[in-house]
């Protein structure tokens, strides 16, 4: 396998994650072609795309920052903030859309007090709102922590979410 | 491997699975992974381990089995005999009824001899549920490769791409452009380097065809990407997929691996000198990379802006260089046309629009879930037969195809057939296969504002029309569904879906006003209805409630 031209030592801040990252840039032999691929691999690796990340990249691939900040939010899988402990993604589909789903996002909204697209206070958790799942058979459809929940109602989508709190606060206690 | 190593592995394959009584195959496709289908194996695994069975009976996962509303699915062959709402306590008396006795367990059985099954003619999706989805093998034995192989030993590339033409067959993403036309055209590009671009970035919301295919039949699609490189003379094709798809990808992943592995991708496929390499792409949530200028940029690690064509990518794509993109779909339908010939796939469908649709069914009808049928067949046969109506209490009251870029089409268009030309003349388009029922209770304002709203939001900003003018269209039309809108508003927002229309850079926009316009069409006394009326000034005393806006615009 082919070095990168740069070789990497350890990040100045210590972080070993930075290795698993070098491995995915030399992967793909370090080419801003494959950037999309790149931040794909970051945002596994790290969980979210800070700008220092950015910049990293943007050096490693020798682009310019504002490519790679420009394709880092132009697309909407890509999350520049952190996202809570616990992620609750209502699709946002037609065939959702048209068996209620709306009425489970002003629920959830209410009961969290945040909107889709934030994370509450507490960082406890994050709602996201997700274009089309492809799993249209089962709407409406939310996505609760990698796990789909299929002909969710308003009701069982704030069980869901006050089992959440409660384990938290069992936690804290 | 040569052409007859793969037959012979074909044969064993075959063999293997007749030394088997039953075949229990549960539907692993995301649909029936999101209702529990993982819970339903294990108690399978356990149950057929524990009467015995191991050696007799095989448990296999398979491709969507397409009543997704109704899952987990579980299909047992001989039979076949198939199985909804599976629960494990309900695959323990499966095991203990089905296969030990032999009586099938009746309360969850479906009809397979419902016009849900009976009335679908399958092509793209003929092995679905009936092979494992991670097996290349078993995809060999139900004759996967074959047409490969076909054409690398008795077909020149201009004879491949003559008989796609004969075929008829159109491009299934939506615009229905002759895929044969576009081989050809890549064919003749002069270039040291030609690409294969597949498009599975199915952003349409309500669609899940593409989605079925990858996790189901993967093989189907890389076998027709392999020939069309063949045709068109290209040695590297990329799929450029969705990341909302992971299991997709999974599938996808294991199954170039697997092809690779037999020699049937990469360097000498079938020990001809055909070489061909397939790369995943990774999408990362755009709409517009839906487009096709927009997904080679994309491709290329850019952001997602379309460019104005020409050049059309069939000259000038990847890299500069001419590129083939077609659909998952239309992928699929190679393989059969190349076994099967032109003929055959010409019969099926109409003489302007040939073979078959895959639609996915949702929203407000009884069964949701994954169809295949002939083109030009009546709506009224696919909504009230295939999808069994709506619910009870409720009435049908518009069918909308092609997503945020289509239209709807209300109950007196019930008996038009089902094909691009027929669909366009009522304001819609084909799509790619998206169809969502919605019933009395649906108000058509409100679904023009959702597609409205996604689109503002998928906009790329490139050009104005689309990025100021889904926004304004968004605003006139929340301000008409919140019951301040008045006649004038009215009047604008018709005037501004034509300049959208007219003027915007690629499909997304130019596309964008159809929901709005074909709603209007339709079902202008919905709008009408909520405009303030002409000579009363409403103070604002209503808080935005629309339910008592006075009715009767006069217009």
């Amino acid at each position: 396998m082919a070095q990168p031209d740069t070789p990497h030592t350890v990040h100045p801040s210590g972080d070993n994650r930075f290795k698993l990252l070098d491995r995915a840039i030399t992967k793909h032999q370090a080419s801003g072609d494959a950037l999309i691929e790149i931040l794909h691999a970051a945002q596994g690796i790290f969980g979210f795309l800070e700008s220092d990340l950015l910049v990293y990249i943007a050096q490693a691939l020798r682009l310019p920052y504002s490519r790679v900040y420009g394709v880092a939010t132009f697309y909407h899988f890509f999350r520049m903030k952190p996202t809570g402990e616990h992620t609750f993604v209502l699709c946002s589909g037609t065939a959702c859309y048209v068996k209620g789903s709306a009425e489970i996002q002003k629920a959830v909204e209410h009961h969290c007090n945040c909107k889709f697209g934030e994370t509450t206070a507490d960082n406890a958790i994050s709602l996201i709102s997700a274009r089309c799942v492809g799993s249209c058979g089962l709407a409406p459809v939310a996505v609760l922590d990698n796990a789909v929940a299929g002909k969710l109602t308003p009701d069982e989508s704030l069980r869901r979410i006050r089992q959440w709190q409660e384990e938290r606060k069992e936690e804290a206690a | 491997m040569t052409l007859e190593d793969l037959r012979e592995l074909a044969g064993h394959e075959q063999d293997r699975q007749t030394k088997f009584r039953f075949r229990i195959l549960y539907c692993s496709s995301a649909g029936c992974v999101s209702s529990g289908c993982d819970d339903v194996k294990k108690t399978l695994r356990a149950a057929l381990d524990a009467g015995g069975f191991a050696e007799t009976c095989e448990l296999i996962g398979t491709g969507c089995l397409g009543l997704c509303g109704e899952g987990p699915l579980v299909l047992v062959q001989p039979g076949p005999v198939m199985y909804r709402h599976v629960t494990p306590a309900i695959a323990q008396r499966i095991v203990d009824e089905h296969i030990a006795q032999g009586k099938p367990v009746e309360e969850h059985r479906v009809n397979l001899a419902d016009p849900f099954f009976a009335a679908q003619t399958r092509i793209v999706l003929e092995r679905m549920g009936t092979i494992n989805a991670e097996s290349i093998d078993e995809c060999i034995a139900a004759g996967g490769y074959e047409a490969l192989g076909k054409v690398l030993t008795e077909m020149a590339p201009e004879e491949v791409v003559a008989e796609i033409r004969k075929s008829g067959l159109r491009g299934r993403g939506g615009a229905g452009y002759s895929t044969g036309l576009k081989w050809d055209i890549v064919r003749k590009g002069k270039a040291d380097q030609k690409y294969v671009v597949c498009n599975a970035d199915e952003g349409d919301p309500g669609a899940f065809m593409d989605r079925s295919v990858l996790e189901g039949d993967p093989h189907r699609v890389l076998e027709g990407m392999a020939i069309a490189g063949y045709a068109v003379g290209a040695n590297q094709g990329f799929i450029y997929v969705r990341a909302e798809y992971p299991l997709a990808i999974d599938r996808l992943r294991t199954a170039i691996r697997q092809a690779e592995k037999l020699g049937l991708l990469g360097n000498r496929i079938l020990e001809s000198q055909f070489n061909f390499r397939i790369d995943l792409r990774i999408g990362a949530g755009a709409f517009v990379c839906g487009e096709e200028t927009a997904l080679l940029r994309s491709v290329m690690g850019r952001r997602g802006r379309p460019r104005p064509r020409p050049p059309y990518p069939s000259e000038s794509g990847l890299w500069g260089k001419p590129t083939l993109i077609n659909n998952v779909e239309t992928f699929a339908n190679i393989a059969p046309i190349i076994a099967k010939g032109s003929a055959w796939f010409s019969g099926i469908g109409t003489p302007k629009s040939t073979g078959t649709k895959v639609f996915a069914l949702a929203g407000n009808v009884r069964n949701t879930g994954l169809i295949e049928v002939p083109m030009g067949i009546p709506l009224r046969r696919i909504i009230f037969d295939i999808a069994g109506g709506t619910p009870e209490g409720t009435e049908f009251k518009a069918a909308q195809t092609g997503g945020p870029s289509g239209g709807c089409i209300p109950k007196e268009h019930l008996d038009l057939p089902v094909d691009y030309e027929s669909l366009a003349t009522v304001g819609s388009i084909m799509g790619s296969g998206g169809m969502i029922v919605m019933d009395s209770t649906a108000s058509m304002v409100d679904v023009a504002k959702y597609f409205m709203e996604f689109c503002m939001d998928e906009s790329c900003g490139k050009c104005i029309p689309c990025r100021v003018g889904t926004k304004h269209i968004y605003l006139l039309l929340d301000k008409i569904s919140r019951g301040e809108g008045s006649a004038e508003d009215f009047g604008l927002l018709k005037e501004l879906c034509t300049m959208v229309r007219e003027t915007s850079l690629c499909g997304l926009g130019q596309s964008a006003p159809n929901p709005v316009l074909s709603t209007i069409r339709f079902f202008q006394e919905e709008y009408t209805r909520l405009l303030k009326p002409p000579t009363e000034f409403a103070d604002g005393g209503t808080g935005g409630a629309h339910a008592s806006v006075s009715a009767e615009g006069k217009e």
